[in-house]
């Protein structure tokens, strides 16, 4: 009758030795563990309970499914072999200490017996084995392949801490078949078929002849079970410790649209000055990082300059949360460069597994800078104009519908008269004289589709977006006062506009005053409407070859991936798509303020490293883009990258009205 | 120390400047007034002389748009005292305003005097040497930095060709203010809103203006272009071809 | 006894400055319309050799110690008793770190009116002046008795207001000047720059429309295809993007170049007295407002990112 012999040549000094090691094993674990948990609780508070259940789903889908994790093939596969592996046999331990001192101690009767200890054993051999082979797949990654998101950590210790951790998990699995082996080798059970690799390896010891089995056992055992201890008690002070932040992480996410910002928090002064001020959500933002570096692959800035690894930043974080040497946040722990670098693209937080909100951090970093004036002297001057002017290019907001002049019909005025779609048109549209000519081509694909649309002339402001990003709060919320206030003035059923910046700040960031938030449309979304009804009709199909470049604010941020695409499709285009497309965009580097700050210099420009990715698409003609910023960031990139013949750059809009 | 600062606002150039029907002056119906960017420059050097040596800095304008917003900034920057001079100043010019300026300086007794060198709407002169001179107190112009010294001020003078003088100057004194050693350093808007709570403007009421020593304009008008330059049409390499033959021409290829 | 039309004469470090020549041109021009003496006022200690080149109809030379390097009290106080004694018509005075110092403060000692940056004067002897940044002129007629005004240059070539016969030299006792509360220390010389802007032959000039210190490379790439050098406008200096020697302008040098290529330069009065005097003035303004293009010989509101590095290939090539 198969029945697990626990403790089988197990001396009772053993034994008892093992219980009480347990004992200190559980209480330093639940010290390390509460020390983390007050060290987060010393964050500023932030409610992160509601929805309790939708937590609950995704918590569990994420952990159980590795969803995000799985995103990255290899590492994902790695990751959830070793990850079930270790936890069915950390399973298995925890029912055979049942089976041992629960039931058959108390109850006189043991689980494992028969057919359920077969498939016991069956389960945890073959998942022992994947663990294995995870580890193994972990080891030649981190120290053959040598990716880079793994090198050069800016904190003392951690490779240490990585070695430590496999070399760990590595010697339990090792030590745990070599265990069952020698008991296997020695006792020689019928049922041992049903642990195939245990059977493999009591065939080794036998054929070895080795008498001493008996001792070899007991001394891995012992070696078997202090390894588990120790990985038990260091659990809360290395990586291994993301076992229970990551999952709380996941749990305690913002379901705000992530194109909310968190405000600014008044109560001591705006952003963090000092890692105290972060809310303890942030905290554990922080220490559930495990340093994948995923961020870091995807992060343009890192990819351009150089200056920023969202990877570094948790890194350092977490660091100087423990440390006791007196450094400050700012300047000695992290950079004015690193935080001035972050375009927000998001997409560090797209790729994230622990779930990461990168951004929110960044901008408080930066709501201290800007509080305290450290900017370069270019994102001062545009501050200055934006708050003085309503726009960044510190021209007088009587300028800002001038490329309205001598348009026949003449546009619409929104204050004046009531109309159905309000074009909020954009500070880039409207003042930069690259652009003047897709605004007002914008403005025929409108006319043509006898859209009735007016706009507010002077009355608009810059929506604030990349205001609020940059971390000047007062006047984001100055600029989305006066804009508000000009809204409520007019009549109209919906609000459309061309850019995605613009877009994101209205849909998901203005209050309107409690009044209800009037219907926001992105200008793709509008015209698929329309073509869809047969109000936009093209007379011809466009045969470029293109690539569609999504953009951050529209793409990541608001999910509109389809729209545009369908847009494209019903020009005529053929699309052929770039590796890094729809969630995995890589950002122009206009964003987040960037477009107003000095570039450093650096191996190669995000936007350059764009157009060259679009560049090896073979023919590929067009580039398209559907936002202002990215039409300057992209034909800039074509020039300085000599891709003039090869390449040219159109905004979406300019298709729809060449296919017209 | 005690350090006042005096100020006033002049035309925006961002906006499009007219002349009114009278044709003598400039249109309001279109203008913006904004800070003389020299002022803001004597604005940050008096703050800066306050962070290096204590003392007590004091703002000051007449009723203008746009005066209370700078108060407050100058305010949020470290500016102990805010005067406002109220009353009708249409039609002020450098004369008028500096003796309205010289009753309340004459009143608080400064050791030191910082205004802009000059604005871009002076007619008659700059306000800096017409306020030392009310005052009966030496002036410097085109500053852009000093030292205090003992009972006087060092400062740096320029002069044409990144030529520097230093210059010894007894206290009191005017100094106009070239450029500030760093430029206006940013206030963040919320700051400025929170000071809006809790610092607070005098207000000094003026009555009758001065005038005298001004300017009287018999035709104010936007130049036209005696010769304007011949425009080169096209695009890039267009006007770089041109460009390139203009260089052979003149032969400097 | 005709009137006399005073000129302050600027000297600096034992050289007349520019703006004297300028000014003596006007006076001269005022001389025409309305009569009257060009008088140049020199005043300092051992500096008499300067008054050889003044083209004026007599030179007024005041000497003392306490004037051998330029202070505003010392001067002001000069010139006051200067002025009370001979009431001439108009005192001419730079608009600059000079005349600016004590202009206006000896019409509030005096009670008389200052005029300040007039570029010229009228066929009709009526003053014009430059305001606003260059965009609002404003003429009047020159109060009477006595008119203290500041002068801007651009109205009047320079050499006008030389001479190769040196002009009569009266010498005038100094008023007692004591009580002096400003007094020169010492001077520093500008940082010796690795190019002399002004000996250049083509000048590749930058302003705020290069936006970026990095977008100083191209013009640099210009510069050096060109074998020309770069120089730029105020705000650029100020950013610390070039150092002084570099600046042309008011504050910084005057140039006189065979072409001069102003990139995202406005073309603000300050700077343009720095370069009007080049042969061949080609600005490159996306503004087509910009004052600049009232100077230049060649214009274009063409994006100078998009010229410059088309220039520069074409530049290459052709050499």
């Amino acid at each position: 009758m198969p029945i697990r012999e626990t403790f089988w040549n197990i001396p009772h000094w053993a034994e008892i030795a093992q219980y009480i090691l347990a004992a200190v094993t559980i209480f330093v674990f639940l010290y390390g563990v509460g020390r983390r948990i007050l060290r987060w609780r010393k964050g500023r508070p932030e409610k992160r309970t509601s929805q309790f259940w939708k937590r609950i789903r995704s918590a569990i889908v994420q952990v159980v499914v590795q969803r995000r994790t799985l995103e990255e093939t290899y590492p994902g596969i790695m990751h959830f072999t070793i990850f079930w592996g270790m936890l069915v046999l950390a399973f298995g331990t925890a029912l055979a200490t049942v089976d041992w001192d629960v039931t058959h101690l108390f109850f006189g009767f043991q689980i494992l017996t028969g057919w359920v200890y077969i498939l016991f054993e069956l389960a945890l051999d073959i998942l022992g084995l994947l663990v294995i082979v995870g580890l193994g797949m972990a080891i030649y990654r981190r120290y053959v392949t040598r990716p880079v998101r793994l090198q050069n950590f800016p904190v003392k210790g951690l490779a240490g801490d990585d070695l430590y951790v496999l070399l760990m998990l590595s010697f339990i699995a090792i030590s745990g078949y070599l265990t069952e082996g020698l008991r296997l080798a020695v006792t020689q059970p019928d049922w041992a078929v049903w642990s195939p690799v245990g059977q493999l390896i009591a065939g080794a010891f036998l054929a070895l002849g080795d008498p001493n089995n008996q001792t070899l056992h007991l001394a891995i055992w012992i070696l078997h079970i202090l390894t588990a201890f120790i990985i038990l008690i260091s659990l809360p002070f290395t990586k291994l410790f993301h076992i229970f932040s990551v999952p709380l992480n996941i749990f305690f996410r913002s379901l705000e649209p992530v194109g909310a910002l968190p405000p600014a928090r008044s109560d001591v002064g705006p952003g963090v000055k000092e890692w105290r001020q972060f809310t303890w959500k942030q905290l554990l933002d922080f220490e559930s990082c495990t340093r994948c570096g995923r961020c870091q692959d995807v992060c343009p800035a890192f990819a351009g300059a150089g200056v920023l690894s969202p990877r570094d930043l948790m890194v350092k974080l977490e660091a100087h949360l423990w440390e006791r040497n007196g450094r400050s946040l700012h300047g000695d722990v992290i950079s004015n460069e690193e935080l001035w670098a972050c375009t927000t693209c998001r997409a560090c937080s797209q790729v994230c597994p622990a779930f990461i909100d990168h951004i929110a951090t960044f901008v408080d970093m930066r709501r201290f800078l800007v509080d305290q004036g450290s900017m370069d002297s270019t994102l001062q001057t545009a501050l200055v104009n934006l708050g003085r002017y309503g726009n960044s290019f510190g021209q007088s907001d009587r300028m800002r519908a001038k490329w309205t002049a001598n348009l026949q019909p003449p546009v619409k005025d929104a204050r004046r008269e009531p109309v159905e779609y309000l074009w909020f048109v954009g500070d880039y549209a409207s003042y930069s004289p690259t652009l003047s000519d897709v605004t007002r081509k914008t403005c025929e694909v409108f006319q043509k589709a006898g859209l009735n649309f007016g706009i507010l002339f002077d009355a608009e402001r810059n929506s604030g977006n990349d205001v609020r990003r940059v971390g000047e709060e007062g006047i984001f919320e100055m600029l989305a006062e006066k804009n508000m206030q000009a809204l409520s003035k007019c009549k109209f059923e919906t609000i459309v506009t061309t850019d995605p910046h613009t877009y994101n700040t209205l849909k998901n960031e203005y209050s309107f005053n409690g009044n209800g938030r009037p219907q926001i449309l992105h200008y793709t979304e509008l015209l698929t409407r329309l073509i869809a009804s047969g109000q936009l009709k093209f007379s011809r199909k466009l045969d470029y070859t293109v690539t569609y470049h999504d953009p951050c604010y529209l793409g990541r941020y608001n999910g509109i991936y389809d729209a545009p695409r369908n847009v494209l499709r019903a020009t005529g285009c053929t699309q052929v798509e770039m590796p890094r497309h729809g969630d995995r965009g890589f950002c122009c580097g206009a964003g987040g303020g960037r477009i107003w700050m000095e570039e450093k210099p650096g191996k190669e420009r995000p936007s350059e490293i764009r157009i060259r990715e679009a560049a090896a698409l073979e023919g590929v003609q067009t580039f398209v883009v559907a936002c202002p910023k990215d039409v300057t960031m992209f034909r800039d990139a074509v020039k300085t990258t000599g891709n003039e013949n090869r390449l040219q750059v159109k905004e979406l809009m300019e298709l729809v009205h060449e296919a017209l | 120390m005690k350090i006042i600062v005096p100020v006033k606002f002049v035309p925006d150039l961002v906006e499009e400047l007219t002349i009114d029907s009278s044709g003598v002056t400039l249109d309001t119906a279109w203008l913006r007034l904004i800070i003389n960017e020299f002022d803001d420059h004597a604005v940050e050097q008096a703050i800066l002389l306050k962070e290096r040596g204590g003392g007590q800095v004091i703002v000051s304008t007449v009723e203008s748009e746009g005066a209370d917003d700078f108060l407050f900034t100058a305010a949020a920057k470290g500016a102990d005292q805010l005067i406002k001079l109220t009353g009708d100043f249409a039609g002020v010019n450098n004369h008028a305003l500096a003796r309205a300026y010289s009753g309340l300086l004459k009143e608080l007794n400064p050791d030191l005097v910082l205004t802009g060198v000059q604005a871009h709407n002076d007619l008659d002169g700059s306000l800096g040497p017409l306020l030392a001179e009310f005052l009966g107190m030496p002036y410097v112009g085109y500053v852009s930095g000093l030292t205090l010294a003992d009972g006087a001020v060092v400062v740096r003078k320029e002069y044409p060709g990144g030529l520097i003088a230093e210059v010894e100057v007894k206290l009191p004194a005017v100094l106009g203010i070239q450029a500030a050693e760093q430029p206006p350093r940013y206030i963040a808007y919320s700051k400025i809103r929170q000071v809006m709570g809790t610092a607070k403007v005098e207000e000094r009421p003026v009555t009758g203006l001065d005038l005298e020593g001004g300017v009287t304009v018999s035709r104010m008008f936007q130049p036209e272009a005696a010769e304007r330059a011949t425009m080169l049409e096209g695009d890039a390499n267009a006007v770089a071809d041109r460009i390139l033959a203009i260089f052979k021409e003149a032969g400097a290829l | 006894m005709s009137q006399t039309l005073f000129v302050v004469i600027e000297h600096l470090r034992g050289q007349v400055a520019e703006i004297s020549y300028v000014m003596l041109a006007a006076a001269r021009q005022l001389a025409k319309s309305a009569g009257g003496d060009v008088v140049a006022v020199l005043l300092g200690q051992n500096a008499q050799e300067l008054a050889a080149s003044l083209a004026a109809d007599r030179v007024l030379y005041m000497e003392d110690a306490s004037l051998a390097e330029f202070t505003s009290d010392a001067y002001q106080a000069a010139l006051a008793a200067l002025i009370k004694e001979h009431n001439p018509r108009v005192v001419l005075f730079g608009h600059s770190s000079l005349g600016m110092d004590i202009a206006s403060g000896l019409s509030a000692k005096l009670g008389l009116p200052v005029i300040s940056s007039c570029r010229s004067f009228s066929t009709d002897g009526k003053f014009i002046c430059q305001i606003c940044g260059g965009k609002i002129m404003a003429e009047g007629e020159i109060p009477a008795p006595t008119a203290l005004i500041t002068m801007v240059p651009g109205g009047y070539k320079s050499e006008l207001g030389r001479s190769t016969q040196a002009p009569p030299v009266t010498p005038i006792a100094a008023p007692a000047l004591d009580g002096l509360r400003v007094s020169v220390k010492n001077y520093i010389e500008p940082e010796a720059g690795d190019v002399d802007i002004a000996k250049e032959a083509v000048l590749v000039s930058v302003g705020r429309g290069i936006q970026t210190k990095d977008n100083l490379d191209l013009a640099n790439e210009l510069a050096g295809a060109l074998g020309a050098a770069v120089s730029a406008s105020r705000p650029v200096v100020d950013q610390g993007w070039l150092p002084t020697s570099r600046l042309v302008g008011k504050s910084g040098k005057r140039v006189k170049p065979k072409i001069y290529l102003a990139l995202g330069i406005s073309g603000a009065p300050e700077h343009v007295e720095g370069m009007s005097d080049s042969q061949v003035i080609i600005a490159i303004n996306t503004d087509p407002n910009a004052p600049i293009f009232n100077v230049a010989k060649f214009g274009s509101t063409i994006d100078m990112f998009d010229l410059v590095p088309a220039l520069t290939e074409k530049v290459k090539s052709a050499k």
